[in-house]
């Protein structure tokens, strides 16, 4: 047992040093959560804003010119050009100018009494989806209050969210982030890491000797545990300076459950290792990995909106179940003793996963 | 198997699919002597060095190495065995120390001697001022000495060495088989793969390989007396078109020019090949004195591999 420790102990000093050797690598530990933090919390923002739009006011009254100012302020639109004619304003649809065109005709005051015809239309860059249903929120607005004609209804639902009131994407995303920031860097530097070996002759040397295809696999992890945590905390601090993201749960728990999905993507590394003969294909196979955990796990689309064989392939993966306790444990406050199925299905990810990685490498070269 | 030998290989067969890398090899290594394999590339060394070490599976045969069927039992040999590729293949992004530290942990020399033997391995290969280089810094013949000392800190009684020469300079090959002999003396079997002709010389026994066969088997000195060929030096002012002569006639094996000499190898069983070559030389008006001389390992080599490759041992893939 003391040997094996011994062993073990050494190759994770060994990986450790060398990677404090390795410049690149070591930018990239605190690099990729960095560059991928700023990028998903700035730049992927669900809650768009400000869209570029333009007015063709045929009517040009009171009340049309309320209802333009209205849609300005409401700050989902920004007018920015004013045309004469319904044509002028599909042509700058047309060239990208303007992702929204709002058509007011010039009998819209009288329109606006018949409460059966739409007063106004909203012409909408369709190519992409997101604006489209945006956009489609703006046909909620209402009219001038004092114009509003008595018996209009109220709307039927009125919709209440505690967790994230503001509707702020990046209360959503960066806590799943981690979560994806992890699925990366985990596999990809495991799968380097045996890989690089192997390239460099190193692995030739290391099968003939008495080190066991256990301590060798647990030796390498262990360094990228480290590096994992460290990763989480830097993407947390980031979330909660920058993008003001609320840890509603305990701190504990969350590194417990960082720790599960370490583990889980960790293992999936050395399995990609024990596949890869080159680092190349190593980064290849993590890439087929990477992609669908972002598209599946309720990261990007919402979970229980996909198709049910999405879905069911979705659980297959590790970020599906991480994002989800993260997401309850951050945003919701849960504990992880309420969500005991995403933690089972974590550790047997780490197991099965584990167990491939040992049985597929063999201390041979053929 | 044989425990007076430390390692025993009967019909040793690899195959890599279409191709028989080794064939039918059958070896019986003495303890306490430096073993050489000697071949072209190709010809099937490494392959029976890792199959020997248990790298690589064989396709068929048995192969016994310090009483142990390998490779269901090579985990029982790790301790036993150091293992120096062909390939440089310690840490390069780690010095000399931090090497040899890894090296003794993962062979887990105890914490009190490990100190004491570091020092003492480092002095004896003469890495003590390159103890904190990084290794990528170091000269050819410094990290083939490391290799050594790393292959042997945990005193392994079984050394393989598969081609450890071949990119270093002719003073580090001698220093290094220097040390060679030292852990003879100690007890210490090696198994030691080259192509150099001068190195195999310096072996207790030599396995003359070619094409994956083991081709000729035996001390150095035996091999050169026992060749199958009657050796001849042609001095003669016109050596090339002599040459072109004697290649042409088919009871003339092989025929090296060596600035103005031939060296020629005839089958034995050609009448009288001193006779034949001066007078095939001298119908064509070539003065030449022609003398019978001792065989060197070059001509074994060539002998046992089949004449009119003429090409020695210089690599043929």
């Amino acid at each position: 047992m003391g040997e094996r420790l011994g062993r073990l102990a050494a190759i994770a000093v060994k990986e450790v040093r060398q990677l404090s050797r390795d410049r690149l690598s070591l930018g990239m530990i605190i690099g990729i959560p960095l560059l991928q933090i700023l990028l998903f919390g700035y730049a992927i923002n669900l809650d768009v804003r400000h869209l570029p739009a333009g007015v063709a006011d045929m009517a040009n009254t009171e009340l049309s010119r309320e209802l333009i100012a209205d849609a300005q302020a409401s700050q989902v639109v920004n007018i920015r050009t004013r045309v004469a004619s319904v044509q002028a304003l599909e042509r700058l649809l047309r060239d990208g100018k303007i992702a929204v065109g709002i058509y007011i005709p010039p009998d819209f005051d009288r329109r606006v009494e018949n409460a059966r015809r739409p007063a106004a239309q909203l012409l909408v860059d369709g190519s992409d989806p997101t604006i489209l249903g945006i956009a489609e929120g703006l046909t909620g607005l209402s009219l001038p209050s004092r114009y509003r004609p008595a018996f209009a209804a109220a709307p039927l639902f009125a919709v209440h969210d505690d967790y994230n009131p503001e509707h702020r994407s990046a209360v959503d995303i960066v806590p799943a982030l981690i979560g994806v920031i992890l699925n990366f860097t985990m596999v990809l530097f495991t799968a380097i890491a045996i890989v690089r070996e192997r390239e460099r002759g190193n692995l030739e040397l290391l099968i003939t000797t008495p080190v066991s295809t256990l301590e060798l696999m647990s030796g390498k992890i262990l360094p990228y545990i480290v590096i994992g945590l460290v990763q989480v905390t830097l993407v947390l601090l980031v979330g909660v300076w920058l993008f003001h993201v609320p840890l509603r749960g305990s701190l504990l728990n969350l590194y417990l459950a960082s720790l599960l999905f370490i583990a889980a993507g960790l293992s999936l590394g050395l399995f990609v290792s024990t596949l890869a003969r080159t680092q190349f294909q190593a980064v290849q196979l993590t890439v087929f990995t990477f992609l669908p955990s972002i598209l599946l796990s309720g990261f990007m689309f919402p979970f229980d909106g996909m198709p049910r064989f999405a879905r069911w392939l979705g659980e297959l993966l590790p970020l599906t179940h991480f994002v989800r306790l993260v997401r309850g444990i951050v945003l919701r406050g849960a504990s992880l003793a309420d969500m005991p199925a995403d933690i089972y299905a974590l550790l047997a990810f780490f197991a099965v996963f584990m167990a491939l990685a040992v049985l597929n490498f063999h201390k041979r070269l053929d | 198997m044989n425990p007076d030998f430390a390692i025993r290989a009967e019909g040793l067969t690899r195959r890599f699919g279409a191709l028989t890398a080794v064939n039918r090899v059958t070896l019986a290594i003495p303890h306490g002597q430096i073993y050489g394999f000697l071949g072209p590339n190709g010809s099937g060394k490494s392959t029976t060095i890792r199959m020997l070490c248990g790298l690589l599976k064989p396709s068929a045969g048995e192969v016994s190495v310090l009483g142990h069927a390998v490779p269901r039992e090579a985990e029982a040999l790790r301790h036993k065995i150091g293992y120096m590729t062909q390939r440089f293949s310690l840490y390069e992004d780690l010095s000399v120390e931090e090497n040899l530290r890894f090296m003794a942990r993962i062979f887990s020399l105890p914490r009190s001697a490990r100190d004491g033997r570091l020092d003492t391995t480092l002095r004896h290969y003469r890495l003590e001022s390159l103890a904190r280089r990084r290794v990528v810094n170091l000269s050819g013949g410094e990290k083939q000495r490391l290799a050594l000392a790393a292959a042997t800190l945990h005193n392994p009684p079984l050394l393989f060495l598969d081609e450890p020469t071949s990119a270093v300079d002719p003073q580090s090959r001698r220093d290094f088989w220097d040390n060679l002999f030292t852990l003879t003396a100690t007890g210490t079997t090696i198994l030691v793969s080259t192509h150099y002709m001068d190195e195999a010389e310096r072996c207790h026994r030599l396995a003359i390989l070619d094409r994956g066969r083991l081709v000729a088997e035996g001390p150095p000195r035996a091999l050169m007396r026992d060749i199958a060929a009657v050796v001849l030096e042609i001095e003669t002012p016109d050596p090339h078109r002599a040459g072109e002569l004697l290649r042409a006639e088919p009871w003339v094996g092989s025929v090296a020019q060596l600035g103005t000499r031939l060296h020629a190898l005839v089958a034995r069983d050609a009448v009288q090949p001193l006779e034949a070559v001066r007078r095939r030389l001298a119908a064509a008006g070539i003065e030449a004195r022609v003398e019978q001389t001792a065989a060197n390992l070059e001509d074994v080599f060539v002998a046992a591999t089949g004449f009119n490759r003429g090409d020695g041992a210089a690599g043929h893939g």
